[in-house]
């Protein structure tokens, strides 16, 4: 029977061509627009890290005080360098990393004549095993080299083939900024979206970093943040010292931690930890801390663009719009249909073999509102670099996935819009129509 | 007319459900239609800011250095060598270095108050560094006071905290500092230990980035006389001879490498025009204001369609009722005034809905997404627009009704 209706439903396609012209493009336009914006909105929200999100946490103390901290009573989203340290020392987590970003410049060597700008990080060693950076060659270093201070570096494989055309650069010497480093691992392509670990400083959709070193060592070459630096209250630091033991926050923490109990285990390190900086005189307010996972974290930097947000929301007005739209046209359509409906119902139709026949009708008009809006859809992604940043834009793609939400948001929405107009058919009087005909 | 209504709105009830769609279709395509609208008018209004720099003919240059082992004195060494080098050039009318520029899409901003011992901030600034060639080079209209003497200006190494005893701030600064308008020869506190005096008032200057949260020192910006010589680069704002902006874009890169060429200038982005500048920063806010664009016009284009398309039933159902109609006396005219009549009832209820949704939408978008509220104007307009569109809609099937022969009252249904 299913096979039948469906005929009768692509036979009825051509029957009011502008009524039915109308709701496919309705369902089409709608249906285009809904998912062009999910699609960056799918992009920009998804997590970065799915396996390991809710192990990863970023420690927040408040160093600023009631008077000077964030909005509500927030701590500042990143640490000073005391407060980092302090928490680096005390290894109270399974793994735990302090990262900053940095600002270098590869220096000339054999047959290249001019500088290049890299961006990365200073990291410790846990860096690339609590955020499952993949090696295309070597590995990271370790903490024997943390405390070593050594002078290795893991670039990206986009600066490996830079500079070594892709081969294996491990064990080779790159000089940054004036410096040598001993390369110990080449990172495969690996740039998270959003870049979950350095909110602070990113938006969150940056390039990928081409260099991660040591932390100790960028401290040693008193090599300044690359990325964001907050301060509070007066400034008068005149030396790297003096700027370390400033208020200003710009590094960033991450610990590792596998159950609940040790969450709650860090968390009481964390208040006792205030607690004796408040006893200690440094503090002189009662403990502010916060321990976010990875989605918590997102959430609270509002990573998703309100651009993405706002146009997701009115697509979705958009979309309401469309089937209620629809809706009337199908009533209109449906009830032209009474006499025909008649005399099927006088012929020994049940209700519901009427409202199968139309939804099914209805469904294929969404059949084809979703092949319209497929290629809406492909048009609306190809176009988003109009609207969003270019780093956002390219993260929008049409995957089998969309394409099959296209078809199935389509195919359903328009059933559901259906079913009014199919219960209005179902119940036309027979005697009624074959009185009046 | 009048004697028309009462009739109309009970033949309305014989059809409620259509009824229903077409005011509840026309309600949300309201509230869709006026915030869009709404947000259209600020996008655009963010475009054409004024940034108060000469925009025609002022670029910047990105310049990092290579070799970050340097003293502070060598680092400014090497910045006095090349500005003495791009002011030079033929095509160049000035230069000056800075740590940032307006439009930039974010960067340095300092709390300001008014005592040294104040811990709640008057409010926050744009901060700018210069030489005593910055205001010329940028075009910024000194409106109160002088500019900066050669020997006011300081040098800032790496990681080091100075504030210059004066500083140049923007008539908006002046004003949220010193409202009255005597603020010049007054001193203020930007993160600093010892006051800044303010000595002259430009405006306008925009501050560097556009985003909402630095909306709240829209306008408010300091300059200060100081060569930030950073050891990890610093930017050459350059303004060209009138009419040489191309060639000054092409001379100053050069001029630079054959000065050092431990230098890194991106061949891509490291020499932009304002045009760029101003192009880039905006982009999401024109990319919004298109698509809203786009938005309106094909929800009114849908609208209009299901209207005719209802409507158009509506009058192929009642064919033998206006024939009977038309037998008994009404005019052609007569015909059409119903229809349109009609429209304009179930417009005037959807409009009214459509109010009520547009300003629940509003509030929505304040709380979730802070932003301002918006004016009824729009509101306005919206139910101007809609109920124009309704008629215009309801226009073809309604002649197509008028036109229906009397001798339709004697045919079957």
């Amino acid at each position: 029977m299913f096979a039948y209706y469906f005929q009768l439903g692509l036979r009825s396609l051509r029957r009011n061509p502008a009524l039915t012209a109308l709701m496919v493009m309705a369902i089409g336009f709608g249906v285009a627009a809904s998912m062009t914006t999910y699609s960056v909105f799918r992009a920009v929200s998804g997590n970065p890290i799915p396996d390991k999100a809710a192990q990863l946490f970023t420690p927040q103390v408040d160093a600023w005080g009631p008077q000077q901290n964030l909005k509500g009573g927030e701590p500042a989203e990143a640490l000073g360098y005391i407060d980092a340290m302090a928490l680096m020392r005390a290894h109270q987590a399974k793994r735990q990393t302090l990262l900053y970003p940095v600002q270098l410049s590869v220096i000339p060597g054999g047959d290249r004549d001019m500088p290049l700008n890299a961006t990365g990080y200073a990291v410790t060693s846990d860096f690339f095993s609590m955020f499952e950076v993949p090696f295309r060659y070597g590995s990271g270093w370790s903490t024997q080299d943390d405390d070593a201070r050594a002078a290795d570096v893991v670039i990206s494989d986009v600066l490996d083939q830079k500079l070594f055309g892709g081969a294996d650069s491990v064990g080779r010497t790159l000089n940054l900024g004036g410096h040598d480093y001993r390369i110990v691992g080449v990172a495969s392509h690996w740039n998270p979206r959003p870049r979950f670990y350095d909110l602070f400083s990113t938006s969150g959709f940056a390039d990928e970093p081409d260099v991660y070193m040591v932390l100790n060592r960028a401290l040693d070459l008193q090599m300044r943040t690359g990325g964001r630096n907050s301060c509070r209250g007066s400034l008068d630091f005149t030396t790297w010292q003096e700027y370390l033991q400033s208020n200003c926050v710009w590094i960033t923490p991450w610990v590792e931690l596998d159950s609940p109990a040790d969450v709650a285990g860090y968390r009481r390190f964390l208040t006792n930890y205030a607690a004796e900086q408040q006893h200690a005189g440094r503090f002189n307010w009662s403990p502010n801390v916060r321990l976010r996972d990875v989605v918590q974290w997102m959430d609270y930097e509002q990573v998703v663009p309100p651009e993405s947000r706002i146009s997701l929301a009115v697509a979705l007005g958009f979309f309401l719009i469309c089937l209620v739209n629809t809706i009337g046209l199908l009533l209109a359509k449906f009830m032209r249909r009474a006499g025909e409906i008649g005399v099927r119902r006088a012929l020994g139709a049940t209700r519901g073999e009427i409202y199968a026949q139309y939804l099914i009708e209805a469904g294929t008009v969404g059949l084809a509102g979703g092949a319209l809006g497929l290629l809406l859809t492909a048009a609306g992604v190809g176009g988003v670099g109009v609207l969003f940043r270019p780093e956002i834009a390219r993260l929008a793609k049409l995957d089998p996935s969309l394409v099959a939400l296209t078809f199935a948001v389509a195919i359903v929405a328009t059933v559901l819009a259906a079913f009014y107009p199919a219960w209005r058919a179902a119940h036309v009087q027979p005697a009624w129509q074959l009185k009046s005909s | 007319m009048n004697i028309q209504i009462r009739p109309i709105l009970v033949a309305l009830r014989r059809h409620k459900a259509g009824t229903l769609l077409i005011a509840l279709q026309i309600a949300l395509t309201l509230a869709i239609v006026c915030n869009a609208l709404f947000i259209i008018h600020q996008r655009l209004a963010n475009l054409s800011e004024a940034s108060g720099v000469d925009e025609a003919d002022v670029f910047v240059v990105a310049n990092y250095w290579a070799d970050v082992n340097r003293s502070t004195e060598q680092v400014d060494a090497q910045v006095r060598a090349d500005l003495a080098a791009l002011r030079q050039l033929p095509a160049v009318l000035d230069a000056t270095p800075a740590s940032g520029y307006p439009l930039r899409g974010g960067g340095w901003d300092n709390f300001v108050t008014k005592t040294p011992d104040q811990v709640k901030p008057t409010t926050d600034a744009a901060v700018y560094t210069g030489d005593e060639h910055f205001i010329d080079t940028l075009g910024l209209k000194l409106v109160a006071g002088r500019n900066f003497r050669p020997d006011e200006v300081m040098v800032m190494g790496t990681q080091q905290a100075i504030t210059p005893p004066t500083a140049i701030v923007s008539k908006a600064l002046a004003e949220r500092l010193f409202p009255g308008g005597d603020a010049l020869g007054k001193s203020f506190y930007a993160m600093g230990t010892t006051p800044s005096t303010i000595i002259g008032i430009v405006d306008p200057l925009h501050r560097q980035g556009v985003d909402s949260s630095s909306n709240s020192y829209a306008g408010q910006a300091l300059i200060w006389p100081l060569r930030a010589d950073d050891s990890k680069g610093i930017y050459y704002i350059v303004r060209a001879k009138p009419g040489q902006l191309a060639a000054a874009m092409r001379e100053a890169p050069k001029a630079l490498f054959a000065q050092s060429r431990m230098r890194i200038i991106d061949p891509k982005d490291g020499v932009q025009d304002y045009a760029t500048i101003r192009h880039k920063v905006f982009d999401s806010d024109r990319g919004m204001a298109i698509l809203m664009g786009i938005i309106c016009a094909v929800l009114l284009a849908i609208t209009a369609a299901g209207i005719v398309g209802l409507t158009s039933f509506w009058v192929g159902q009642r064919r033998r009722q206006i024939g009977v109609r038309r037998a008994l006396g009404a005019r052609q005219r007569d015909i059409l005034a119903y229809f349109l009549t009609e429209n304009f009832l179930i417009s005037v209820a959807g409009v009214a809905l459509g109010t009520v949704l547009a300003i629940v939408f509003n509030l929505w978008t304040m709380t979730r997404f802070a932003m301002a509220p918006m004016s009824m104007a729009y509101v306005g307009v919206g139910v101007l627009v809609l109920l124009l569109l309704g008629q215009g809609a309801v226009l073809a099937p309604a002649l197509r009704a008028s036109r229906v022969p009397p001798v339709e009252a004697t045919r079957g249904s």
